[in-house]
């Protein structure tokens, strides 16, 4: 059972006033919460002054005086952050920070605006509907599922309970309040983890295992459904309290879900919590619940929250990606110019004019930046200084973005040759005519070197020269293949997604879209993310090629998908740069720009970068 | 590695010297198996295989049928194994379960086999017609086809793994199981059993003990054969290296452990002693049923 605040306070466990600052970062706002081990707290992170990110900071007190016991509770904390700071779901609050001193361990957490389910269900006269229950009991599942699939120890969250549940503002369930706080309570005899009422019979016992976590979902579901508190109630009873005998709005199926979940033997409930949200969807499916869940409209953050650090303007369209490379911020432009910015304030460093449009992402070797240019010249350039190193010729203009590997650069042309470039000597090793102009920026695998070409194929070459293989779509390939677990994915003009086997040359799938694609897929988890000119970003599973979710965007998607963290980022042709939820594809927020973007973005220490064709190039926090 | 590219870029004909040349044909069994310990590198990578299979204790007759073919083609440009394995376990009384399961793994292995062909001879390098999956697919329904009309009112399970090069391809239908078993102690199911009976136990309506003597243990919801439509799982995964691949039937994995299973193929001398003795321990266990198993190592 959880232990209550401890009453007697020594001096040293005072809280931090509000506008203190914690390692001259972190300017403390307010007191959200108080729990066992100190307080959270909300506090504005002054690394970035000029927007406003809030984080949540957890406060955690060490009330031992044995300096043994006192640096083994910090390494304990130390290694649960570390387990804590590789997790990346919707539901799962984004950890920033951690650090230790002056007698406490402090935790910077995403901060989540919302409410607890235990306010909610406080504020509200009768219990809460049944629908919405089940929709955020199936996101518990599937952050359940996430936390218990977690290698190589799966994660047993041991504390699920209403109070430890935000909904934040889009109306989505946030896990707050992790088993973090536990390691500090060792030494204590008899400590529990857990919160009597929600807790499963065998927790009692020191077990704590996937249907542990099972049973308190279910207990609190119950209490949601019923407005039945089971901390006053006699333990493990509730199937003598049936949810429809206190609240006869709910239905059958989702009684019957209930019910399986609070079994007090542990093989009577759901062996998982995945077995569990199936159980629901298929509840909520035969209910109609799920139905009218799907048209319920989900709220969006509000655009104008999403503010860029910087801009910086060119004086032509960007249609290539921006680079980062040891704190400066490469960009071409239609403009002619290679730039070179300042990352962190966007400050214009040099630039370097060439006889053509800029329209791809430059490459970096040996101090220099290495990038092609429309007046057909592939163009090196010392990185700090902007002055010419030297220039390599190809037969026309150079729309591929270059690939350094082992000394060398390999780039295509519109001359339709790949070319292979010694970068030190910057002589020809050698060059291959593909049949038709080459824009698909290689990937490189091994001494494997694959890319596509605009008659359609996509080859598969080694270091020399020579060919391993060639596979066949019906249009132009523009997208550069990327390699993931032995396979190639790209996409082509003649609308499908291709996984094709790296060693073969033969697919594996094909994806149909619904119109032709130059946009290069990313591969994270097992999900294959590309966009479409039907308008569409699809989202794939890589096993099956069974698709996981589709978005809408305004008009064509020719951008390139990015992950960083939890999100995907990618621009449209409608001029917003979207944020969704990788794994779900829902929208987090848009940003509107003047023009298409038809680039990859790119991301450096959570800033997002991207240009568009209103000629700017943005940074924004994310 | 720099060196090696430097060789590569200036002349071709120096790789013929950077590349061990090794006797790999023919090996022995306890050869293959110093060779897998000692973990040098094969060239060209290639498959082995072993298979099993037993009547039981409790049936009369055999229902199972399993397939294996490996093939490597090597030539410097490109090195190429492929190996195609089915596992399949027949239902339906008398006659009908045998030649249901042996109509689908001879018609499916077919099926791809004629598809194979072009992509593996051609000079071109051009590749296959349609995805390994849309084949996959293709022969699952021209399987179901085939027990249809030989088979009537039979019915069968069908696991088929294609690899080719790194991956593996697996078309599944029924109750059989495919696994990656890794070295490390780790033995993976990458097929979900159709069965009705795992089905409630996995939504918590019954319990293990109860799945055991349950009247409906046998029945799958989705078999070749059957009138209800169905579609196969098809995923494709990477072979597991180091590690195997194992098709086997319900005979072998309803009473032998997946502890068990990692045991005997890890301390087997070589595949076809592996699969031996799994099928030996299934009996061991009572063999209730039919056992089939098919045991693969990507050696490279």
């Amino acid at each position: 059972m959880t232990q209550g605040l401890p009453q007697n306070l020594p001096s040293s466990d005072r809280q931090l006033g509000s506008d203190s600052v914690l390692v001259n970062r972190y300017l403390i706002q307010d007191v959200i919460g108080v729990g066992g081990m100190g307080s959270v707290y909300r506090a504005r992170d002054l690394h970035f002054p000029n927007v406003v990110k809030l984080v949540a900071v957890k406060e955690m007190i060490i009330q031992t005086r044995d300096p043994q016991v006192r640096e083994t509770i910090v390494l304990n904390f130390e290694r649960e952050a570390n387990i804590l700071a590789t997790l990346h779901h919707p539901s799962i609050p984004r950890i920033f920070d951690y650090f230790s001193h002056d007698e406490r361990s402090y935790l910077v957490l995403e901060f989540v605006n919302g409410k607890d389910l235990e306010d909610v269900l406080s504020q509200s006269d009768t219990p809460l509907p049944e629908d919405q229950v089940v929709r955020w009991a199936i996101e518990l599942c599937d952050v359940l599922h996430y936390l218990h699939s977690h290698t190589p120890e799966p994660i047993i969250f041991r504390d699920m309970k209403p109070s430890n549940v935000m909904v934040n503002q889009e109306g989505h369930i946030v896990l707050v309040d992790f088993g973090i706080a536990k390691t500090f309570r060792v030494g204590q005899k008899g400590t529990m983890i857990g919160t009597e009422g929600y807790s499963p019979p065998e927790q009692y016992r020191g077990e704590a295992t996937e249907q542990a976590d099972v049973y308190a979902l279910g207990a609190t579901l119950h209490h949601l459904l019923t407005k039945r508190d089971p901390r006053i109630e006699t333990p493990f009873t509730f199937n003598e309290r049936p949810v429809r005998k206190l609240n006869p709005a709910v239905s059958a199926e989702v009684e019957a879900v209930v019910a399986t979940a609070v079994q007090y033997s542990p093989q009577d409930r759901f062996p998982t919590a995945i077995a569990m949200k199936e159980a629901l969807i298929s509840a909520g499916t035969k209910t109609g619940i799920l139905s009218r869940l799907s048209s319920s409209i989900v709220n969006v953050k509000k655009e104008e929250t999403i503010k860029p650090i910087w801009t910086f303007e060119t004086e032509d369209e960007i249609r290539g990606g921006p680079v980062f490379d040891n704190g400066l911020l490469y960009v071409g432009s239609y403009d002619h110019n290679m730039y070179a910015l300042n990352a962190t304030d966007g400050k214009f460093v040099w630039k370097f004019p060439t006889d053509g449009g800029i329209v791809t992402r430059p490459a970096f070797s040996e101090g220099l930046v290495l990038f092609g240019s429309e007046d057909g010249l592939l163009h090196a350039v010392t990185a700090r200084t902007g002055k010419i190193s030297w220039t390599y010729t190809t037969g026309g203009p150079v729309r591929c973005s270059p690939r350094v590997a082992e000394g060398h650069l390999f780039v295509g042309s519109d001359d339709g040759y790949m070319h292979a470039v010694n970068v030190l000597t910057c002589r020809r090793a050698w060059t291959y005519d593909t049949g038709g102009p080459v824009r698909s920026m290689p990937f490189i695998q091994g001494d494997n070197l694959y890319f596509g070409c605009e008659i359609g194929d996509v080859l598969c070459m080694d270091f020399r020269g020579g060919i391993r293989w060639r596979f066949k779509t019906k249009r132009g390939v523009s997208s550069s293949p990327v390699f993931h677990k032995g396979a190639i994915y790209f996409t082509s003009l003649d609308g499908t997604l291709y996984a094709v086997d790296g060693k073969s040359g033969w697919a594996v799938w094909r994806f149909r879209m619904n119109k032709g694609s130059i946009s290069t897929p990313c591969v994270v988890d097992n999900f294959v993310i590309a966009g479409s000119a039907d308008g569409f970003i699809y989202c794939v599973d890589a096993a099956s090629s069974k698709e996981i979710w589709r978005f809408k965007a305004e008009h064509q998607v020719s951008g390139s998908p990015v992950v960083h963290k939890d999100s995907v980022y990618c621009g449209a042709a409608d001029g917003n740069l979207y944020c969704l939820e990788y794994r779900t594809g829902r929208l987090r927020w848009k940003f509107p720009t003047g023009g298409p973007i038809t680039s990859s973005p790119a991301v450096y220490n959570d800033i997002l970068y991207f240009g568009s064709a209103d000629h700017i190039l943005y940074a924004l926090l994310v | 590695m720099l060196d090696f590219i430097r060789k590569v870029f200036k002349s071709g004909d120096d790789q013929q010297a950077t590349k061990p040349t090794i006797e790999t044909a023919p090996l022995s069994d306890d050869q293959l198996q110093v060779v897998a310990k000692v973990e040098i590198s094969l060239n060209p990578p290639q498959f082995a295989v072993g298979s099993g299979q037993s009547v039981g204790r409790q049936r009369d007759h055999n229902e199972d049928t399993l397939f294996a073919l490996t093939a490597v083609i090597a030539d410097g440009q490109r090195d190429l194994p492929i190996g195609i394995f089915v596992v399949a376990d027949g239902m339906g009384g008398h006659q009908h379960g045998e030649v249901a399961s042996s109509a689908a793994a001879r018609t499916m292995v077919e099926h791809v086999l004629t598809r194979l062909y072009p992509a593996l001879f051609s000079m071109t390098g051009n590749g296959l017609e349609e995805s390994i999956q849309e084949i996959l697919e293709g022969g699952v329904k021209e399987a179901h086809r085939a027990v249809v009309r030989m088979a009537p009112g039979g019915g069968t399970t069908l696991t088929v793994a294609l690899v080719v090069g790194e991956q593996v391809t697996v078309a599944h239908v029924g109750d059989s199981r495919g696994y990656f078993i890794y070295p490390d102690g780790r033995t993976q199911v990458m097929t979900q059993d159709h069965s009705l009976v795992r089905r409630l136990q996995e939504l918590g309506q019954i319990n293990e003990k109860e799945a055991m003597s349950h009247p409906q243990r046998n029945v799958l919801y989705r078999a070749l054969g059957q009138p209800e439509p169905f579609r196969p799982d098809i995923n494709t995964f990477q072979f597991p290296a180091p590690g195997y691949l194992l098709l086997c039937s319900d005979g072998l994995w309803t009473v032998v452990p997946d502890n068990e299973i990692f045991r005997i193929v890890t301390s087997a001398k070589s595949l076809p002693e592996a699969c031996n003795d799994l099928v030996a321990a299934a009996n061991e266990a009572g063999g209730p049923d039919n056992i089939s198993v098919v045991l693969v190592k990507y050696l490279h």
